[in-house]
């Protein structure tokens, strides 16, 4: 027990009487058992949002771009915010995974999965976006190293859309391959329990037939830490090279040298955001509650008020350079007096409010271990996320440096109805994925019992007092 | 040759980490031990050489380094140099601070990949596998010692019942 100990005044991290095989036991009920209806409501709505979303981007690919709101001056609007949005949002789970492994940040093993999970349901969602925007996605192999057809006309290495390619690949991949290294032990638990021949049979295919050897651990947990090692730099690496399409270019109110560190902490923001919005259903609809507990949201709540405080700093810059260099081009980017009073002033307005004002309600001790709150609070800090990039896209390019360059962005029902269609299969694929696979990593929660499980706290206290 | 091993059963971490230092030091030789997660220092305890998969990882992410330079170079210096937004195009090395992030993802990239798929193969893990742990309870709360038998079957199980084991098989071992 000695080797377990932690110091009696952090608060557990697993509740109740837990032990080894409870946890087993609770982790893998939602897969064993039946869903129940709200489950069955919210999968078929979502998949009616899917298929409305699929339908949108046929008419897209069919018709033309034209289908969008785009014109003349604005290239990039809708589309662009989404992907921004979905990649950043995909941030938190490797951020989770991998930087807090890192830091030995044992809270980290009950949501880690999901949040894992989530960043590459993100990351799909994201990537639909520039590949329908190309207009011929027939084509999308053409950002690939290839000499194409016409000759040896390879791609661009110093164009940041392409280092783009490169980046969310790279991250996808990993992720993908970090993820499910971790889950193969607990799919090895659902497979040695499933009684029905089948299920047997797919849980046996996806966990690689992992046995657990002490050899295996050794090398799962050195290939861990390597691995989290490497998707940290990934992680922020993503971001950077995201805001490096707006901050490479030459447009007032894009080309700011603060936007790769001030987007990274917007994405760990908005990803940290989307955790908690998805974990705060998600806790009470697989009875996970012991294990997804108040101090986990609360620490969740405190990286949300660490980011968006970095957040606020850099809108404030952002404003405050704007005004100061006195130049009228500058007062039209999206953090200016020109936006703040001008026809986009109700998307400036959002964003502060969302982004800004609300969060700030976490600094109140209540507020941020109130689940209700988070929820709404985390609900709030996804809008204005999203509304964010769009000020950066569309208010930007709303007013360029001649007059005839002023336009402004409509959307058609094709640009929402994609965004909400990419809502829907998001929330398809998570739903499918509460069903199915083990929601918390129950071999590393199993670790962390008899340091962190209350019921062992209560025990050592007892033989200190 | 007898294929004969002995299973012991544990079911807590501490009581099974002081049943291998005290089976070691008796002399006898653990086959394996199978948990349902990662027990901390029980690679120490079993004696296990520390594994190289980091140093794999980090010869790896130098190959896809490697690659990259030779990529960019080939592709925007060699094979079709173009003059883009002024980027010298003369030399790698002139053209290398555009090519940094393509170097970083693809170091990340061959770095994380390969590792992967070396402990994959190295600890016989993929798709379709067969999984060897002979007890299912091993993934649940389950440990399992495995020592192989040579007539000394009597003193292994006194041994292993002393060290708090909560079942003792002897079963013969296929394959």
């Amino acid at each position: 027990m000695s080797s377990h100990y932690e110091a009696p005044i952090r608060e557990p991290l697993i509740l109740g009487e837990k032990s080894y095989h409870d946890i087993t036991v609770d982790i893998a009920k939602p897969i064993e058992g039946k869903a129940n209806k709200n489950w069955y409501i919210a999968f078929y709505i979502a998949l009616a949002a899917m298929l409305w979303g699929f339908g949108c981007i046929f008419y897209t690919i069919g018709t033309g771009i034209g289908t969008w709101g785009l014109n003349k001056n604005i290239g990039w609007a809708w589309d662009i915010t989404n992907f921004v949005w979905w990649v950043g949002i995909g941030h938190a789970g490797t951020l989770i995974s991998a930087v807090l492994l890192l830091f030995r940040q044992k809270w980290r093993m009950a949501i880690n999965r999901s949040a894992e999970a989530m960043t590459i349901f993100a990351v799909f969602q994201a990537g639909l976006f520039p590949i329908i925007h190309m207009g011929r996605p027939w084509n999308g192999y053409w950002v690939l190293p290839m000499p194409n057809q016409f000759g040896s006309l390879w791609v661009n290495f110093n164009s940041p859309l392409l280092w783009d390619v490169f980046a969310i690949s790279t991250y996808l991949s990993v992720s993908l391959i970090f993820w499910w290294t971790g889950l193969l032990p607990d799919f090895a638990m659902i497979r040695d329990r499933a009684v029905k021949p089948f299920q047997k049979k797919i849980y046996s295919l996806l966990s690689f037939g992992w046995s657990g050897r002490a050899k295996d651990w050794q090398r799962f947990e050195e290939v861990s830490l390597v691995l989290a090692g490497l998707a940290t730099p990934l992680v922020l690496s993503v971001h950077t090279i995201v805001s490096m399409d707006f901050a490479t270019s030459i447009n007032p109110g894009w080309h700011s040298t603060i936007f790769p560190p001030y987007f990274v902490a917007g994405a760990i923001f908005s990803g940290f955001a989307m955790v908690q919005t998805l974990l705060g259903i998600m806790r009470k609809v697989t009875n996970l509650e012991n294990y997804i507990t108040r101090l986990h949201i609360e620490y969740m709540n405190i990286v949300i008020i660490l980011t968006g405080g970095i957040v606020a700093v850099a809108y404030a810059t952002e404003f405050f350079i704007a005004w100061y260099t006195a130049s009228p081009y500058e007062n039209y980017t999206y953090l200016s007096v020109g936006a703040a009073t001008g026809p986009y002033a109700w998307a400036f307005w959002s964003l502060i409010f969302f982004n800004i004002l609300t969060p700030q309600l976490l600094w109140f001790r209540k507020i941020r271990r109130s689940f209700i709150w988070s929820f709404i609070i985390s609900i709030f800090i996804n809008i204005g996320m999203w509304f964010e990039r769009f000020d950066i896209i569309a208010i930007v390019l709303s007013k360029g440096h001649l007059p005839s360059t002023w336009w402004r962005f409509e959307p058609t029902f094709v640009d929402v109805g994609i965004f909400i269609g990419t809502i829907g299969f998001f929330f398809v694929l998570f739903l499918l994925y509460a069903r199915t696979f083990p929601v918390i990593a129950q071999a590393e929660v199993k670790t962390i019992l008899k340091s962190s499980g209350e019921s062992y706290k209560k025990l050592r206290d007892g033989n200190h007092e | 040759m007898s294929n004969k091993v002995i299973h012991a059963f544990y079911t807590d971490d501490d009581i099974l980490m002081d049943a291998v230092k005290k089976v070691r030091s008796e002399q006898h030789h653990i086959e394996e031990v199978f948990c349902p997660f990662p027990v901390h220092g029980l690679d120490k305890a079993l004696g296990l050489a520390p594994t190289r998969l980091a140093i794999t990882a980090f010869m790896y992410g130098c190959v896809g380094l490697g690659f990259a330079i030779w990529m960019t170079n080939y592709m925007m210096i060699q094979d079709w140099p173009q003059d883009i937004g002024g980027k010298p195009n003369f030399t790698w090395w002139a053209n290398m601070p555009a090519f940094v992030p393509i170097l970083f993802e693809m170091t990340v990239f061959f770095a994380a990949h390969l590792m992967v798929i070396t402990f994959y193969m190295r600890s016989r893990i993929w798709p379709f596998k067969e999984a060897e742990n002979p007890d299912p309870r091993t993934t649940d709360d389950h440990f399992l010692m495995e020592i192989p038998v040579h007539n000394n079957e009597k003193e292994l199980t006194a041994l292993l019942k002393g060290t708090g084991a909560v079942e003792i098989n002897i079963v013969e071992k296929h394959s």
